[in-house]
């Protein structure tokens, strides 16, 4: 051991320091407070994640070849069959953007869950944060900016493969929807990280969850191409809300926020109305996890 | 001046298991109090509800002066925690570490650099700072931890089990630091379920089994209160268990000794209590001569934390880890150390 403790300012060091303890912790005006802590737990993802870049080289990978296995499949399709001029790139590109970001914001709570199983979640709890929302914050930022690095990789790919490239408002649509399906997504997996016993069920959960969801959306074929039962379960899954306006802006260079973006079996919703549905979802969400966090920040 | 920590009559149970039942203690301002129990006693648990990780069932803890159940927050600002497991990110640096636990502890952002820096400095983590914690040995991770600890300049700094796992060296530097750390004025609360440690660090201690505290003092004035020397008195190296029980009985006859015990995990050595200030080991080195038997070694010593908490239970506290954890298989250790 070439080093040892030094004796150097040992004492003024160590010596404890009332000074920087407020006494009135609990009243603190605790805003800045809360940036701080929850600036510093995304540093520490975003350190992860550079030096552990597998899951994010992986989450390009895997979208890339759904758009070239997936466009492959169907290319021989009979023209005209995924709605007037859409090709299939074009009509895919959509459901790989929406179902990508939902799977990562699935994963969201498995970093979470090691951290509760290796104890380094204590160091968070033992520490007086000014509220514990920002672990959830923290997790929260991360995920979206992944889903953003994902997102315009598929964006761009899918440009080459043939779907062309939306405006910038399209663009900006874009990313407000990806937004919203993410938050709603990683705030459950997040509750999922709080509430169930270990990592062994979350990941059960996650694996039931995806490709049903997938399956059952209209990622990868339009209603029209689907049983009954389905088109109802395909209605009312959150992730169609999310991919049939996209689904239009690519589709329609004319598109504006009151047009009809999304057919199911009863009514058609409009760019706002399908907005309006994805902030209930989120807000649903949000909600639910409340007692799940509660139980565990008390 | 308010107490540093205070806890009284607290309770915890984990579904039907109780883990901690009545437990009590005092910890005045800059002493280094020590919990001493074996494993299972219910010190982690303490811990737990002291660092507000648990809720208690039952009874109050109180951080100078401030309860810990109504203000959890500034108790965990006052607090200064190193915890038993390995609670850290292997891929984050020393220095990275660090600067996480100042930000979540609200230091200004203009001096997480500087203490951060000092911190290193003062637990000699200089060549280690830049490197992945995942490389540290468990000196240099324990050194991190009580550097991450201390970043807030807390007023007490509660340890759990400090240096389980750790080398002989690394052992001391840990002890030389808690006591500098009790010079520079810092309360220091510390469980363990070694005896040497406790006697070597703690002013005072709660010896606790089982969920209730035991005894409670300084070292020298539980060891006192006890009167009387300990005797451990082996035969052979290793002793048949009936020439145990054999000079047992002679052993009780003698009218200075009390309370003798074969102690069959420890090769059916025998160990007795003895009145002090007499020639009891030439006393009893004869009488078993007088029935035949050898003397293999015979020690006298003041009593030990361990006679302490032999004298409340019955069994030392060596005895109850083994218990613990698994009974040990004699005849295999014979074999081998006779290799």
């Amino acid at each position: 051991m070439s080093q040892s403790i030094s004796s150097q300012n040992i004492k003024s060091a160590l010596a404890p320091n009332p000074g920087i303890n407020r006494p009135n912790t609990e009243q603190t005006n605790s805003l800045g407070d809360f940036i701080q802590e929850t600036l510093a737990l995304t540093k520490r993802l975003f350190i992860q994640l550079q030096r552990r870049p597998s899951t994010l080289i992986a989450g390009i990978i895997q979208p890339f070849m759904w758009l070239v296995l997936f466009g492959a499949l169907f290319s021989k399709a009979p023209s005209g069959l995924f709605g007037s001029d859409l090709s299939y790139a074009k009509f895919l590109a959509p459901g790989v953007i929406v179902f990508t970001a939902f799977s990562g914001a699935l994963n969201a709570g498995l970093p979470v869950m090691f951290d509760r199983e290796f104890g380094f979640l204590n160091r968070l709890l033992v520490a007086p944060l000014s509220s514990r929302y920002s672990i959830v914050a923290a997790s929260t930022v991360y995920i979206i900016a992944l889903s953003f690095i994902q997102t315009a990789v598929i964006i761009f790919a899918s440009a080459i493969l043939g779907a062309g490239l939306p405006g910038i408002a399209g663009l900006s649509a874009i990313a407000l929807i990806v937004f919203m399906i993410v938050l709603g997504v990683t705030a459950l997996s997040l509750g999922l990280a709080f509430a169930l016993p270990g990592h062994i069920e979350l990941i059960a959960v996650i694996f039931v969850t995806n490709l049903p969801l997938l399956f059952a959306s209209t990622a990868l074929a339009p209603l029209s191409f689907m049983a009954g039962w389905l088109q109802v379960i395909a209605s009312l899954n959150p992730l169609t809300y999310a991919i049939e306006p996209i689904r239009y802006i690519y589709g329609h260079g004319d598109w504006g926020i009151s047009s009809i973006v999304m057919d199911t079996p009863w009514i058609g919703f409009s760019f706002t109305s399908v907005i309006l549905v994805l902030l209930v979802f989120d807000a649903l969400i949000l909600l639910a996890i409340q007692p799940l966090l509660r139980r565990r920040f008390a | 001046m308010a107490a540093a920590v205070s806890i009284e009559n607290l309770q915890k149970s984990y579904g039907d298991v109780p883990a901690v039942k009545d437990i009590s203690f005092t910890v005045k301002p800059g002493e280094i109090f020590g919990l001493l129990g074996p494993n299972g006693a219910g010190k982690t648990t303490t811990i737990r509800c002291l660092c507000t990780l648990a809720k208690p069932d039952g009874g109050k803890i109180e951080v100078g002066g401030i309860n810990a159940i109504a203000s959890p927050k500034a108790v965990r600002q006052r607090l200064g925690y190193v915890s038993q497991g390995v609670a850290v990110d292997k891929v984050l640096t020393g220095r990275e570490l660090l600067k996480l636990q100042a930000a979540l502890y609200h230091l200004p952002k203009k001096s997480i650099g500087d203490r951060t820096e000092q911190l290193i400095e003062v637990l000699g983590l200089q060549d280690y700072a830049d490197k992945k914690i995942g490389t540290y040995s468990g000196g240099i991770l324990k050194r991190l931890d009580l550097a991450a600890g201390l970043l807030h300049q807390p007023e007490v700094l509660v340890l759990d089990e400090p240096t389980v796992g750790l080398d002989i060296e690394s052992r001391m530097v840990v002890w030389e630091f808690l006591q500098a750390l009790r010079e520079a004025g810092t309360t220091v609360l510390i469980t363990s379920h070694y005896l040497e440690e406790i006697d070597a660090l703690a002013d005072r201690l709660a010896i606790i089994d089982k969920g209730v505290v035991i005894a409670e003092g300084t070292p020298s004035d539980l060891k006192d209160k006890l009167g009387g020397d300990r005797v451990t008195l082996r035969i052979r190296e290793f002793t048949p268990y009936e020439e145990a029980d054999k000079a047992k009985h002679i052993l009780e006859s003698l009218p200075f000794v009390e309370n003798v015990i074969v102690n069959t995990v420890q090769g059916n050595s025998l160990n007795l209590v003895v009145k002090s200030g007499q020639s009891s080991l030439s006393k009893i080195e004869q009488s078993l001569s007088e029935i035949n038997l050898p003397t293999f070694s015979l020690a006298q010593s003041r009593p030990s934390l361990d006679d302490v908490y032999l004298a409340a239970t019955g069994k030392t506290i060596m005895d109850a880890q083994i218990a613990a954890s698994s009974i040990r298989d004699l005849k295999k250790e014979k074999k081998q150390q006779m290799k």
